[in-house]
């Protein structure tokens, strides 16, 4: 009966020093903030395992590390970053800003969301553990395919089941989204007058819970396959190793879009604040992002053209790709229609928009080009791949990340960052990041293979160029862990508004909010 | 029962989850060292089982108990319907991803195996000879597991699909008596779908009985028998935690919870016993009978 009675004493918060207070939490704000800081912790383990890589591939030849721990690396980084950094980044802002934005006390089912974080550190020590392990770490590919994956040593179990874990964590996180969004929406806060990152996390979470469990059951076919005598990917007993791409890529392909629809949601805010105007196109964004949404689910074969596959499977998965385009040009162009004669500034959060749309872009044409079938047969793993995904995923996702931390901030701690240093920030990330992704395009045109550990000479000049911006680009991101702290320890005072022309129910409550974000349901005009 | 609370119930903090994460590594890791042949792989298992069981007691417990209370209005009450909606949702998805292997070895990798299609070079140069088709002689060019007869539908699957057909009425005919506080009918129907559910699952630890020791057939026997017990194995056990939930359900019941307007508990029980039903007709289709 005690525990029922608590609830009367809402405004009772543990001090944050304890330790009780984080582990039992069942506050939207407090994992929120477990979520973001397991994600930055997770984003320089994962950023470190990058550096080991590019060191390698400094120079041509072989000097630092073995080709097999070279092979796990970029397998673990893959991994850490996808499932580690750019998933829980996303949860956590999902957990602070959605009660907020839809005028919710907390998040619908509070117990779970627990859960739901404390997951994750037990499934990653799990998966990190596996380093240590007789045969070393997982090393082949992050897309796990078999046969080469069973050969994986005392690792695999481990690394399969952390990802059941991590799959676990996913599902109930997005369980709790789409319930918060569909029944904590305070009256009068229609569908239609959702902020477009609560719909966007809204469709996220669809996709989450419809392709999680497809992973989760294609590597129970490896487990099965290795341990128990199943033949799903054994084509001796019937099966076929190129099913397990199938699986994989029903899941992937939407995953990519799990990765990049709450970013689109992040700009979506940003872009009208700092160009004082609304948004253009509200209906048609929320139509787009549905659009993608579908479409992620009838593509994944355009990762698989080198595969072999009838002439009609390669015509529809190129055309479906491209249609995707569609949509996605739908949102570059509302956010440049936004901007359009806006009275812009450019604080920090808004140049992180900025640098998304323009290299989010760059990363969309490499992948049409990747997406014509015949055009593909000659950059598939090769280094152009690479290029184009860390297009999308770093100044794509990882800015959008950035920026929606600098410009909620603010609100969360109540003090504001140093915009010299913020900026700072932008301009040494941008210039890094394009220091080390670009000339990846132009080695991978040439033929570089991906995944390797050693290249011919030819490369060598853009691969040591890669080498030095990949060490610019993670310094870089020193300089955001100390705007962040500093910040959260003091600084000047932010207002509710924060920002001049912001919009949208978080603004309406303190900064930092209280402990439980609206107790009582707010009006909505 | 007390009245039901006009602001959304947010509970305090709670220690169950940390303990899931616990149970949950640990049963994780013991297996994995049980799959890796380490000696104290399967203790640990037992461990993390253990504490398992002990969340899902003290999480479900504290959450009816609140119920009990009166913490939960109706708003709660349809968070969780959502949650208990989409979960099985997620559900439906990892047995789509069994399925479609199942489909994919049907319609793909054994005729092409055979050298139909695109599959000529691979059957003339790699499988030289082999016919293979379904249900018999789909265990692969090599014949992996050997020699194996497929499961007949018409013996105790048919009458197993009967049982949860039935099962599914009388959980139905349960639910109406609940709804007209008929609580002895409820308590029944209750009851007969347990056992029915019980029954069910005795009838196919015969069939796996038979299928091993009289038919040949193994988890083993090719992509046949892997999609057989992969996908009857996983029904399986979702037939088991079904029918454990529907037990503590009716113990529930017995002990005088629920109202014939608020039973939520009772609700998301059947519909996860409804989406155990609807996969098996799958499987009877799909598996045991086209
Ligand atoms: C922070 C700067 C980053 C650097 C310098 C970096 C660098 C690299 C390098 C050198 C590789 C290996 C390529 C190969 O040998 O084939 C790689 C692979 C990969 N990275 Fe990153 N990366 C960064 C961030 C990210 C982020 C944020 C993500 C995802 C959210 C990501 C996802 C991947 C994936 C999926 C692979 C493919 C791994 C595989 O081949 O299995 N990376 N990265
Ligand atoms: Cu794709």
């Amino acid at each position: 009966m005690s525990t029922v009675a608590a609830d009367d004493h809402h405004d009772h918060v543990e001090s944050p020093y304890s330790i009780k207070r984080w582990l039992f939490t069942t506050n939207h704000k407090d994992i929120g903030t477990l979520y973001l800081w397991f994600s930055l912790i997770m984003f320089f383990i994962g950023g470190f395992m990058a550096l080991i890589i590019r060191t390698e591939l400094f120079e041509p030849g072989m000097q630092f590390v073995d080709p097999q721990f070279f092979n796990s690396m970029t397998t673990m980084h893959a991994i850490i970053m996808v499932f580690g950094v750019v998933m829980p980044a996303f949860t956590g802002l999902a957990n602070w800003l959605i009660p907020m934005m839809v005028g919710a006390t907390d998040m619908a089912l509070p117990r779970m969301n627990n859960w739901s974080f404390w997951i994750l550190p037990f499934a990653f020590t799990m998966m990190l553990s596996t380093l240590f392990m007789d045969g070393g770490g997982p090393a082949g590919g992050w897309t796990l395919y078999p046969p080469l994956t069973l050969q994986t040593g005392d690792a695999l179990p481990f690394v399969i089941l952390s990802i059941h874990f991590m799959g676990l964590s996913s599902i109930m996180g997005a369980i709790n989204v789409i319930a918060t969004v569909l029944n904590m929406r305070a009256p009068g806060m229609t569908l239609m007058k959702m902020p477009l990152f609560v719909w966007t996390w809204l469709i996220t979470a669809y996709l989450l819970i419809a392709v999680m469990p497809v992973l989760a059951g294609g590597v129970t076919m490896l487990l099965t396959d290795k341990f128990f005598g199943t033949s799903f990917f054994n084509a001796a007993g019937g099966g076929d190793p190129v099913l397990f791409q199938h699986i994989f890529w029903f899941f992937g392909h939407p995953e990519v879009y799990i990765l990049i629809l709450p970013s689109f949601g992040v700009i979506s805010s940003i872009v009208p604040t700092f160009a004082r105007k609304p948004l253009f196109g509200y209906a048609s964004m929320v139509y787009a992002t549905g659009s993608i949404a579908f479409l992620s689910f009838i593509v994944w074969a355009h990762h698989m053209f080198t595969v072999g596959m009838p002439l009609a499977g390669q015509l529809f998965f190129m055309f479906a790709t491209m249609l995707i385009a569609v949509p996605t040009g739908v949102k570059v162009f509302n956010w440049i229609a936004t901007m359009w004669r806006g009275a812009m500034t450019f604080e920090t959060p808004m140049l992180f928009a900025l640098g998304f749309i323009v290299m989010f872009s760059i990363g969309g044409f490499s992948g049409l080009m990747l997406a014509l079938a015949p055009v593909d047969f000659q950059y598939h793993d090769t280094y152009f791949v690479v290029a184009h995904f860390h297009y999308v995923l770093v100044p794509g996702s990882i800015f959008a990340i950035v920026a929606s931390v600098y410009y909620w901030l603010p609100k969360w701690c109540g003090n504001m960052y140093s915009e010299g240093l913020g900026k700072l920030h932008f301009w040494l990330s941008t210039i890094f990041v394009n220091i080390t992704f670009f000339p990846m395009h132009f080695v991978g045109l040439a033929g570089m293979p991906r995944r390797i550990p050693d290249y011919a000479l030819q490369f060598s000049d853009f691969n040591a160029l890669a080498t030095i911006g990949a060490f610019g680009f993670g310094f870089s991101q020193l300089i955001f862990l100390y705007v962040v702290i500093k910040a959260i320890r003091g600084g000047e005072k932010a207002t509710s508004q924060v920002w001049e022309n912001a919009e949208g129910l978080e603004w309406t409550l303190s900064s930092p909010p209280p402990y439980h974000s609206f107790t009582t349901p707010p009006v909505i005009k | 029962m007390a009245q039901a609370e006009t602001s959304y119930y947010v509970p305090h903090g709670s220690h169950w989850p940390i303990i899931g994460s616990v149970a949950v590594c640990t049963l994780m890791v013991g297996f994995a060292n049980y799959l890796n042949g380490v000696s104290w792989g399967t203790p640990t298992m037992m461990v993390g089982l253990a504490i398992l069981l002990f969340m899902l007691f003290g999480w479900f417990g504290t959450v009816i108990r609140e119920n009990e209370a009166g913490a939960y209005n109706e708003q709660v009450d349809l968070s969780f319907r959502w949650g208990m909606f989409w979960f099985i949702f997620s559900e439906v998805m990892f047995f789509a991803a069994f399925f479609g292997a199942l489909f994919y070895a049907r319609q793909y990798s054994i005729p092409w195996l055979s050298g139909e299609g695109s599959g000529v070079a691979t059957n003339t140069f790699l499988w030289s000879g082999f016919e293979g088709s379904w249900p018999h002689a789909a265990n692969g060019p090599e014949n992996i597991g050997g020699d194996y007869k497929p499961m007949p539908a018409w013996g105790l699957p048919a009458i197993n699909t009967a049982i949860l057909l039935t099962s599914g009425a009388t959980l139905t005919w349960a639910h109406h008596a609940l709804k007209a506080n008929h609580r002895a009918q409820l308590i029944i129907g209750l009851f007969l779908t347990v056992a029915l559910g019980a029954i069910f699952m005795v009838l196919q630890g015969v069939e796996y009985v038979e299928a091993y020791q009289h038919l040949g057939l193994t988890l083993g026997s090719g992509i046949y028998g892997t999609t057989f017990f992969m996908l009857t194995g996983f029904h399986g056990m979702h037939v088991t935690i079904g029918a454990i939930i529907l037990a503590v359900i009716l113990f529930r019941c017995i002990a005088g919870h629920f109202t014939p307007d608020r039973h939520f508990g009772f609700e998301g029980a059947a519909w996860y016993w409804h989406f155990v039903d609807v996969v098996w007709l799958g499987l009877f289709i799909f598996v045991y009978w086209l």
